[in-house]
């Protein structure tokens, strides 16, 4: 290796170069000044914005980097986008929020720049340990965001049950990695899908895949992995909950359709069955469950658990379709969710109060806009159309059809059907009733930023809904 | 004539939406914010009628265009474009939703005057009737989805229009999430038949899709699983059994809304969808059969519930749902252009019946109880002018347009030998002539029942006034386009369509029917009950008065059941609300989430003393239960992967 | 396949042999003559007055884990010094870069007081 190649392959990859370099910016300032939460807030969302156009310049291009250990372009670009513009969002809507819950310090824009890298490295990875690297500096950074409200319980609570479930499923993952390494002979991603064929009738092969994804079912939140959810969604910092269930759940199926590939689901027919059975417990139980809370956190914590089963379903249907599907829900769940939780945070009090339903009361006469954002976001999440998260389900019950799970696509559609009724509440409380006379109306600052933030979201939701092939054309090459 | 037109009068009520959405708060004079809600829907319709003219002077062959817009989904094998397909079919809806809801626009501009939610009022209605043109005119099954849930999403918002008034026993926002929550389950199937169709047909545009149907032979096990998931969709909007228990309380909203929308309009789209798949229905007997006995059930039931109703738009309600039971009954027995000739006379005089029932409403100052109405006659003439045609419109008395349309859907039951759902439909036009007769008795004739002293009734403005006028009008003529062959007619309306439904008549061996003696003595039977109905309603509710309520106090039993309507709300409450909910909250989330795992935990210590007991010291609180999932989620799938 | 794995599963029994003969070979053949002296918790004479379950300042922990965190990458560096020559530019670029971001984060922690021990 010499050293033009090495700087060809820090430029290949890109964003996660910048990211990384953006990272130690941040957090050197941090070292040396005083008060510079502003500054660092304006450097991270250049540099988030530079990487999210530098990963679209780079979406046309294929390729591998350092040893073929980090792919670049196609599939990793689209990836690095979502990140970045996830990442984006939540940094837009982070300014206002970190300030009200006084928790504003600059190594928060560093740890979610770092958090961001291990999820551009996960989407990235050509090989396992790649792929564990990106995993664990994404967690890493995620525990220590979720226990970022020093001061408040349930926060540390949040950052402790996080870290402790966490660890757990990280060692299954790990040892998953080790026995697949021991049946396949290499830790190469595609090598390994290649022989998956070949390794469908060995115990060893099976079970590491069985780890494997045991480890990832915890990171999507897929039942029965999914009991730290609602507790950690509701513990950390409202911005923080909105980008590990959107960034941090898309991350996590960047791998797993990596690893649980088209060819290695079709092939391996066992790990198809408890991916299915996985998929449905987790549409059941997330959405089941979702309709009987009271706060607005834990229903968007459960209706995640709810989401990771329906995309899951694009995973198990292993065809062009599912596979675009799973992409094209990622975006737009990233972007309803993000906004969904920008929206709580914007409306959070500073003691983490008023997110439960009946603080929603009313909204639209007090607060219009908030009020049809939200009504968008809950819309989208629904799945109607013209919605982006229409055609999210759409493709992956679609694909799910085609591969012969129409049992599966009929429990999806039901449960969305039951989903209506948790979303729909919000959006009759907030337009349909009025607030409660001696209801305290609780004063939240306006923010010019994280207001754009939220615009924004709508606003691809819409235009992803309407034109999704914008989308739809950037990944139709990928499967 | 450039069918690019089109367009244009589907994206006007877009442009109407987008100004009375944004400046309407900013808009002061509400005439203004009326005159570009009616005019953007009027315009509609006015090159809808140069286009239908322009292709009554085309040959047959020559009558059916399909418009792209734009290309919107091309990705991998989907190819969707957004397209508008204009044929016979879809300029008579667009005629239709155009003309009923220009009307209906107009009528608003009286009814909802004060209104503070005015503009709102205008965007939301601008914006159905987008969404419906959308429905109507899409070339594929995704754009006719976008439309169908934008109809609904509509319809949610203008049923919870009058958000801060009490309904029934909730508020309008419940009756709002509920239609929303019961359409929900509809689309459930119509996805579910939509996946199918794409799986089949690999292709989702109607056109490629009945032309690769055309060439299936009839008794197709998948086609018919498609049109049953299709037809509970269409149960849905179109508010048939087992999912009409929302379009009641739909009357939630305005009243000018309940016309458009949950009468002439929205709810008749579930008719039109089957009518455009007739091709596929026609594949399918067993699907026909299901959607004949559900249509003709439908109108049965929903027809004695009405009986006994008191609030005037309820009546008018589960007329509906009466109503569009025949249709379904129409297009089970193959009759699709019998069915659609009566979503045509049914728009025009359920619109006019509601919009008539508004004027009431408005005139009695919001009071709904025709126990609390009687002898408005006078104060209302051209009201009651009206609504009497609309009543015997839909009374089934000839020469008005709901004889000829009702009676060709009952001689095409008969004739095409379903004579059980024949006699229901008779049985059930008798009951309709009935209700019908008595709503118009107890709200306009005999003596009035209501505070004379605090209380003038006035009739309504211009503005109402003249729709009410024009539907009339509509109601009476409008059955011309139909005369049966029998009656020296032309069936114009049959032929106009027949090219729709060639392929779907072809498959089930229908051929048009010769004149037979038989069809005089049906249509004089029909004719002869709706006598018999309408005049024991006038005895019973002006001149034996007493007779309906010792009736209902021998009955007892069954008058409660009309009057509870079947308890079909408690029961779905019953057996699927409640238990969901249940579940969700006792089960699942306190049992399930916190009792078994807690009570496994602290089961396990007992089952292996020490060993836990150690590991509970060490450490406590519930992340020891999440674990403890977890591993019961690891046992299960690794001893599956190592059994298999 | 399996029996590849013998030597590590023989590893492991000899492991697990080798740790709990250790840990309790002191109690097995060691001479036990206890006293009320020897009983305490302290030889030294120190009266035990407070539970041991005592709070430690933070800044031990903070000491011990930065620490090691700079005490493993120089393991690192050992490797890269040995072959330095061999590696030649390339390697030392690659160091350059990888001791600059343990400078940031060792600028970081100084600055923030981290080892500042009042």
């Amino acid at each position: 290796m010499d050293l033009s190649l090495l700087l060809h392959d820090t430029l290949a990859i890109g964003p996660i170069s910048l990211i990384t370099l953006v990272g130690l910016v941040v957090l050197t300032i941090e070292a040396l000044h005083n008060k510079t939460e502003n500054i660092n807030c304006w450097i991270s969302l250049v540099g988030l914005a530079a990487a999210l156009v530098l990963s679209l310049v780079q979406l046309p291009t294929t390729g591998t980097a350092f040893s073929d250990m980090i792919a670049t372009g196609g599939y990793a670009s689209f990836f690095s986008a979502v990140f970045a513009a996830a990442g984006l969002l939540t940094v837009m809507l982070s300014k206002s929020y970190i300030k009200k819950q006084s928790i504003e310090h600059g190594e928060y824009y560093a740890i979610l720049l770092f958090a961001i890298v291990g999820m551009m490295l996960m989407a990235a990875a050509t090989d396992l340990v790649t792929l564990f690297l990106g995993l664990e500096l994404m967690s890493l950074s995620f525990y220590i965001l979720a226990g970022f409200v020093r001061r408040r319980n349930e926060s540390n609570e949040a950052a402790l049950k996080y870290f402790l479930l966490g660890a757990f499923a990280t060692g299954f993952l790990l040892y998953g990695i080790a026995l697949l390494y021991g049946s396949a002979g290499t830790t190469h991603i595609p090598s390994i899908v290649g022989k998956a064929g070949m390794l469908a009738s060995s115990t060893m092969f099976l079970i590491g895949c069985g780890l494997l994804l045991i480890g990832f079912a915890f990171k999507i939140a897929a039942v029965p992995f999914h009991m730290w959810v609602p507790d950690v969604y509701e513990g950390s910092p409202t911005t923080v909950s909105g980008f590990m269930s959107t960034g941090g759940k898309a991350a996590a199926f960047a791998a797993v359709l990596v690893v649980f590939a088209p060819a290695l689901v079709r092939g391996v027919e066992p790990v198809r069955d408890v991916l299915a059975v996985i998929a449905a417990l987790s549409m059941i139980v997330g959405n089941v469950i979702a309709i009987a809370q009271t706060s607005i956190k834990r229903m968007l914590a459960y209706s995640s658990i709810a989401h990771a089963g329906y995309i899951l379903v694009g995973v198990i249907a292993a065809n062009s379709y599912g596979a675009q599907g799973v992409l094209f829900y990622l975006v737009a769940y990233t972007m309803m969710n993000v906004g969904a939780f920008g929206i709580l945070s914007y409306l959070e009090s500073e003691d983490g109060k008023n997110v439960s339903f009946d603080d929603y009361r009313g909204l639209s006469a007090s607060r219009p806009t908030l009020a049809l954002l939200m009504g968008i976001f809950m819309f989208s999440l629904t799945g109607i159309p013209p919605f982006a998260g229409f055609f999210g389900k759409y493709y992956v019950f679609a694909g799910a059809v085609q591969a012969g799970y129409t049992w599966l696509a009929i429990l999806g559609v039901l449960m969305s059907v039951i989903s209506a009724y948790y979303y729909l509440r919000l959006v009759v409380l907030m337009y349909f009733s009025e607030r409660e006379q001696d209801a305290p109306v609780i004063a939240v600052p306006t923010s010019g930023l994280g207001m754009a933030a939220l615009v924004l979201s709508a606003i691809a939701l819409l235009g992803f809904g309407i034109y999704p092939s914008v989308v739809l054309n950037f990944i139709s090459h990928f499967f | 004539m450039p069918f690019q037109l089109i367009s244009i009068a589907v994206f006007l009520p877009l442009v109407g939406f987008l100004i009375n959405g944004l400046l309407g708060s900013r808009i002061k004079s509400e005439k203004a914010i009326g005159v570009i809600g009616s005019a953007t829907v009027g315009i509609s319709f006015v090159i809808a009628c140069a286009m239908f003219f322009d292709m009554l002077g085309s040959p047959p062959e020559e009558r059916s265009h399909i418009i792209e817009i734009f290309k919107w989904i091309a990705a991998g094998s989907l190819n969707v474009s957004f397209a508008y397909q204009i044929d016979q079919l879809s300029i008579l809806m667009m005629l239709i939703v155009t003309g009923v809801g220009f009307l209906i626009h107009v009528y608003s501009i009286g009814y909802m005057h004060g209104d503070p939610g005015f503009w709102r009022f205008f965007a939301y209605l601008n914006l159905f009737i987008f969404a419906m043109l959308n429905l109507i005119m899409a070339d594929n099954f995704l754009l006719l989805f976008l439309g169908w849930e934008g109809v609904g999403l509509c319809s949610y918002l203008l049923i919870g229009f009058w958000y801060d008034r009490k309904f029934d026993k909730g508020t309008t926002g419940d009756a709002a999430k509920k239609a929303f929550i019961v359409n929900r389950i509809g689309d459930f199937g119509f996805l579910i038949g939509m996946f199918l169709i794409f799986e089949m047909f690999g292709t989702l545009t109607f056109k490629d899709v009945f032309t690769q149907a055309s060439t299936l032979s009839v008794g197709n096990t998948t086609i018919m699983w498609m049109t049953l998931a299709l037809f509970l969709g269409a149960t849905g909007k179109s508010a048939q059994i087992p999912l009409f228990v929302w379009l009641p309380d739909a009357m939630a909203g305005p009243t000018p809304v309940s016309a458009l929308i949950h009468a002439a309009t929205m709810v008749t789209a579930g008719i039109y969808m089957v009518a455009r798949c007739a091709v596929l229905f026609a594949l399918a007997p067993t699907t026909l059969m299901v959607v004949a006995i559900v249509g003709a059930t439908t109108a049965l039931f929903a027809a004695s519930i009405g009986l006994v109703q008191n609030d005037i738009k309820k009546v008018l309600a589960y007329s509906t749902i009466s109503q569009l039971g025949y249709m379904f009954l129409a297009l089970g027995v193959g009759a699709f252009a019998a069915g659609l000739f009566h979503v045509m006379t049914h728009a025009f005089f359920k619109a006019l019946l509601f919009l008539g029932s508004g004027a009431v409403i408005h005139a009695m100052h919001d009071e709904q109880d025709i126990q609390k109405m009687g002898g408005l006659k006078s104060h209302l003439p051209i009201t009651y002018k009206t609504f009497l045609v609309g009543t015997l419109a839909i009374a089934g008395i000839p020469p008005l347009a709901g004889f000829f349309s009702k009676d060709e859907i009952l001689w095409k039951a008969f004739s095409g030998g379903y004579w059980p759902l024949w006699v229901m439909g008779l049985i059930g036009a008798g009951l309709t002539a009935f209700y019908m007769f008595r709503l118009l008795s107890l709200t306009f004739e005999g003596k009035p029942r209501w505070d004379q002293h605090h209380l003038h009734p006035h009739e309504a403005p211009k503005t109402m006034a003249v729709p009410l006028i024009v539907l009339a009008g509509l109601s009476v003529v409008g059955g011309f386009v139909g005369i049966p062959h029998s009656l020296g007619g032309g069936n114009a309306i049959e032929q106009w369509l027949d090219p729709v439904f060639e392929v779907a008549n072809r498959k089930m061996f229908l051929t048009p029917h010769a004149v037979v003696p038989l069809e005089y003595v049906l249509m004089i039977a029909s004719v002869l009950v709706a006598l018999a109905g309408i005049w024991l309603a006038r005895t019973w509710y002006l001149k034996k008065t007493e007779v309906p309520e010792q009736l209902a106090s021998r009955n007892r039993g069954v008058y409660n059941l009309f009057l509870n309507k079947y308890k079909v709300d408690e029961l779905y409450d019953a057996i699927i609300v409640n238990p969901i909910l249940k579940t969700s909250e006792m089960f699942l989330w306190k049992v399930f989430d916190v009792k078994i795992i807690d009570g496994i935990v602290n089961g396990i210590p007992r089952l292996i003393g020490m060993f836990s007991g150690v590991a509970r010291k060490i450490q406590t609180g519930v992340t020891q239960n999440y674990a403890l999932a977890f591993v019961l989620g690891v046992v299960l799938i690794l001893g599956f992967l190592i059994t298999k | 396949m399996i029996d590849q794995y013998v030597p590590i599963g023989i590893m492991m029994v000899v492991a697990i042999v080798f740790g709990i003969v250790l840990a309790n070979i002191n109690k097995w053949i060691g001479p036990k003559r206890p006293s009320d002296e020897k009983l305490s918790t302290y030889e030294s004479g120190m009266e035990p007055v407070k539970t041991a379950r005592e709070r430690f300042s933070i800044k031990f922990y903070m000491v011990a884990m930065l620490f090691i965190v700079f005490d493993i990458e120089i393991v690192f560096m050992y490797p890269w010094a040995v072959k330095f020559k061999e590696l030649g530019l390339f390697g030392f670029v690659e160091m350059t870069v990888f001791i600059l971001i343990l400078v940031v984060g060792f600028v970081y922690v100084w600055r923030k007081g981290a080892l500042k021990w009042d």
